[in-house]
């Protein structure tokens, strides 16, 4: 049971501002949804190793060099406030 | 030239001996767009600079310089991928203004390839949806019915394609994205094997799930874009150094020997009946053609869906974490950021910029992921997982290709399914073990519902056989009664 204690604790490890009325919905609906998904508590997996990646894929290393790529004004024409090339958040210290 | 029913090879074997122009395939299809996409809303941004991309294919074909085996086809991509200088949003408000400074391997690829670049499709929001419903930018309509979703997630795809307001077109796929939209609206969609594609420049959803791939109008054409679009890519290590086989000029239509699996447990599923006659029949074609059918069974496969949302949701949520209003996209309106504290800056940037149902799968991944629940939800699902991939594993050594419907009915009514979330994600149980257990998948349409709606039908082959699989809906594609249908539109 998603309660509403719970639910606000999600939401904050989220970082997720949701107003009364989302909370109460989600908490109804993630019950419904995890009460169902509950069914894979059935299936045997001790020992198991928990699989991530799908196919058996050679991982790919590359020599760590320094290449070329994009400007500092490329990378901050897309934020939302800045101060020359940095970006402007809340006081963080 | 008819461009309609013209292959991806015609148009650009057609545009390299100057029979006809990139610019003008280009100004056609754009036109299309501008007639028919205000009643389907599948493309939510144009690229300006389409015309120019065309021209300066046509003006490499008159140096005879030479240009890629896509010469002059355009395409429209999912607004998953990042176009460089082209506005991609992942149909979501917290990326309503983003403008990538670079390209997705898969866009840049099929730029080197020749292909000229339309503009960005629909989508439901960060690929999180069966029905195109969840997009910021408003629903998109299926293009053989308006009253009816394209699916989704890639929407947007399936609706352009089906009408032709492109060549071809790319989507995306974590847990039938493509292969169901592409079932829905009546063309051929191939999800590849994870670590075919590169996922470079493609916004993360559920990284050990996601892949890209081709949603057109032929089986032919999906291996010419694939060809142009798989193999290694420095920028994604997860991509796999095996060579590409040649699909197109390996591309056969004799299935004669070949094994067909069919999957004990999809039986006792509850399947509409016009989905059940299309799977039916396409296995009795494959009969008739001379290939084996073999039962076989997939146990774990009944609990893909829970394992699914699982682990999909808990990947999401540590990926759209990067949303914070800091360095792109939307930012709440604050008056004084001095007095504020950086919880609530974010906590109100991502409560707006979020649509519901992105903000109930963070919370059901945020939920899964924390203290006290990990072991339960995400670790035990990844344990599944695994027995349920090596259950795949084993299959694949009795068959080479696994028959099965593609989604229990065809495209439902819009506002029809959206309003309770578990009965929309049981939807995907046909499509969302390919992802978990890294298979390639594919949707080919075979059928007609009653309401003339189209059904496909859906392959699923083991690890990089994405040969096999294209051969078996090849030979499918070339006995299917409905391969000649147009949507209502067209």
């Amino acid at each position: 049971m998603i309660d509403q204690k719970l639910i606000e604790h999600i939401a904050k490890l989220a970082r997720l501002k949701i107003t009364p009325l989302e909370a109460t919905e989600y908490g109804q609906q993630l019950t419904k949804v995890l009460n169902h998904f509950q069914e894979i508590d059935k299936i045997n997996t001790q020992g198991v190793e928990p699989l991530v990646t799908p196919t058996d894929i050679e991982f790919y290393e590359r020599a760590d060099e320094v290449h070329k790529s994009y400007s500092a004004e490329d990378m901050v024409a897309n934020a939302p406030e800045k101060a020359g090339q940095l970006f402007k958040v809340p006081p963080v210290v | 030239m008819d461009l309609l029913k013209a292959t991806f090879k015609q148009v650009s074997d057609a545009v390299q001996t100057k029979k006809v122009s990139a610019v003008e395939v280009t100004k056609f299809f754009l036109s299309r767009i501008e007639r028919m996409n205000p009643q389907l809303n599948a493309f939510i941004a144009l690229n300006s600079k389409a015309l120019d991309e065309a021209q300066a294919i046509d003006e490499k074909v008159k140096k005879n310089e030479s240009v890629g085996p896509l010469a002059g086809v355009p395409f429209g991509i999912k607004d998953m991928l990042c176009t460089k200088g082209l506005r991609t949003t992942a149909g979501s408000k917290i990326l309503e203004n983003f403008i990538p400074p670079y390209d997705a391997t898969v866009v840049s690829r099929l730029r080197n390839a020749g292909v000229t670049i339309l503009g960005k499709l629909n989508q439901d929001e960060f690929a999180m949806g069966s029905s195109t419903e969840t997009s910021f930018f408003g629903n998109c309509k299926n293009p053989w019915n308006t009253a009816f979703v394209p699916g989704g997630s890639s929407g947007g795809s399936a609706a352009a394609q089906a009408a032709r307001l492109a060549m071809g077109t790319i989507g995306t796929d974590t847990g039938g994205s493509i292969r169901q939209p592409a079932s829905f609206c009546g063309i051929v969609g191939i999800k590849p094997t994870y670590g075919r594609v590169s996922r470079y420049g493609i916004i993360a959803f559920a990284s050990s799930l996601d892949q890209a791939g081709p949603m057109v109008s032929s089986v032919e054409d999906a291996a010419v874009c694939l060809e142009a679009i798989c193999g290694h890519d420095p920028m994604d290590s997860t991509t796999s150094q095996r060579k590409v086989p040649s699909f197109s000029s390996e591309l056969s239509s004799n299935v004669k020997g070949m094994r067909i699996g069919v999957v004990k447990e999809y039986a006792s599923g509850r399947i509409h009946p016009d989905v059940e006659k299309t799977y039916n029949l396409a296995l009795e074609k494959l009969k008739q053609l001379g290939a084996a059918i073999i039962e076989v069974s997939i146990p774990l496969t009944e609990f893909a869906v829970p394992m699914y949302y699982l682990i999909a949701a808990s990947e999401a949520s540590s990926n759209l974490a990067r949303y914070d209003g800091v360095k792109y996209g939307f930012r709440a309106d604050f008056k004084d950021l001095s007095t504020m504290t950086l919880d609530d800056f974010y906590s109100e940037t991502r409560g707006q910029g979020f649509g519901a149902e992105v903000k109930r799968r963070i919370m059901l991944g945020t939920h899964c992921l924390s203290s006290g629940y990990y072991d339960a939800y995400y670790n035990k699902a990844g344990q599944v997982r695994r027995l349920m991939r090596d259950q795949y594993i084993e299959v694949f050594k009795s068959c080479d290709v696994i028959l099965s419907p593609v989604t229990t009915s065809p495209a439902f009514k819009l506002g029809e399914r959206s309003s309770d979330p578990l009965t929309m994600y049981m939807n995907d149980i046909f499509t969302t073990s390919t992802n978990l257990a890294g298979l390639t998948g594919m949707s080919v349409p075979f059928g007609m519902s009653a309401d003339k709606l189209p059904i496909g039908v859906q392959l699923t082959g083991a690890h990089f056989e994405e040969q096999k699989v294209l051969n078996v809906a090849y030979a499918l594609e070339n006995v299917s009664s409905v391969k000649l249908e147009v949507p209502h539109v067209y």
